[in-house]
């Protein structure tokens, strides 16, 4: 599958069957700061991902302080 | 993961509610959230004209979408900053949202009124980016409210901003900027009143409300907010979020309840600061010259 990281924008491919919540661990990432979005809509944790998925793993997080 | 209202296949999960929704009863949590800030802080009337602050960002686009759903009365207003590309970008998500709900959007270009942009105001002025920009939304927001004759001005600070701004003043123990940390800053001499009706929602469920409504905003970070204070605070309390979900609505949402009254200035003694009209704008300010003409001041020459 591929997956778009953000912040900086990158690209990677991963092989799947892959269960969101995995991704999110192999990557790092705390699921309480992204989305993660298969194709034009959200998944949840428990998702499978497929080979041929187009992942992108949004960040929510946006940072003024104002 | 199945929806917890309807039984359907739930999109996203919140973990804070121990609960999976599905689109439509997401949207419906999310617009339930901001009426439930609206009704127990009595942030808005049947009435009033609202001027949303909007950056192109989905907190503020996903706030004026659902107070018009809500049957608000709301403007939007864009400041141009004048941060390059992403002020480009950012200007262009708010023009587009605007036409999408046919809604007026009011904007003040920063360079093109005042002479300078945020960074090198910033620095000539030797302030940090955020500190300037900051200053300058407070003071022309105000403003734009004051002259067009606005009763509230809504910003988009979700429960992450509030709980993160908490977080920072409680490790310093800013008496002062904790004694105005509230969803509502009423309307006193000069300043129009303000309210914060995402409070009870955080900001991955603003991102979600855009994503699944469509609503396309910037995704991409302000450049001049990477490695703030301000990123680190939320990073830290999401670590301690992942671990304890609900963290941070407690640490906030308890704070209003049991602490925020102890820092009123008459709670720790202090006298009410006296405001009088900048010399040169008219706002209301505590020195001759208010903080904002200071900065453009020191900004352009």
């Amino acid at each position: 599958m591929k997956v778009l990281l953000r912040n900086p924008r990158r690209e990677l491919e991963l092989k799947g069957p892959l269960r969101v919540h995995r991704l999110l661990e192999q990557l790092e990432i705390n699921r309480e700061s992204v989305l993660v979005v298969r194709g034009d809509t959200l998944v949840t944790g428990d998702a499978l991902l497929e080979d041929d998925d187009l992942v992108e793993v949004r960040p929510v997080i946006s940072g003024g302080s104002a | 993961m199945k929806c917890r209202r309807c039984r359907e296949p739930a999109v996203i999960e919140l973990r804070r509610h121990n609960a999976g929704f599905c689109r439509e009863c997401f949207l419906h949590h999310t617009r339930e959230q901001v009426r439930k800030a609206v009704d127990d802080f009595d942030m808005l009337a049947p009435g009033d004209r609202v001027l949303v602050a909007v950056s192109g960002g989905k907190d503020s686009l996903a706030l004026w979408d659902i107070l018009l759903d809500l049957g608000y009365a709301v403007d939007g207003l864009y400041l141009g900053l004048g941060i390059g590309e992403y002020s480009g970008e950012s200007g262009g998500y708010a023009r587009a949202f605007a036409t999408r709900r046919n809604a007026r959007l009011i904007e003040i270009d920063i360079p093109v009124e005042f002479g300078f942009d945020i960074p090198t105001g910033a620095k000539a002025a030797k302030r940090a980016p955020c500190s300037a920009c900051g200053l300058s939304k407070r003071h022309l927001f105000n403003q734009a409210a004051v002259e067009g004759g606005y009763d509230v001005v809504a910003t988009g600070h979700n429960l992450d901003d509030e709980a993160a701004v908490l977080f920072g003043n409680t490790l310093r123990w800013n008496v002062d900027f904790l004694s105005r940390q509230r969803p509502v800053l009423p309307a006193e001499s000069g300043f129009v009143k303000k309210v914060k009706p995402l409070v009870r929602l955080g900001e991955r469920e603003m991102a979600a409300y855009c994503v699944l409504t469509g609503i396309d905003y910037i995704v991409e970070e302000c450049p001049m907010a990477v490695g703030n204070k301000h990123l680190g605070y939320k990073e830290a309390l999401n670590a301690i979020e992942e671990h304890s979900p609900g963290a941070k609505a407690a640490f906030y949402f308890e704070f209003l309840d049991k602490a925020a009254h102890r820092f009123e200035p008459a709670a720790v003694g202090d006298a009410e600061v006296e405001l009088r009209p900048c010399a040169s704008c008219g706002a209301p300010t505590s020195g001759d010259v208010c903080a904002f003409c200071k900065l453009v001041v020191r900004a352009t020459s």
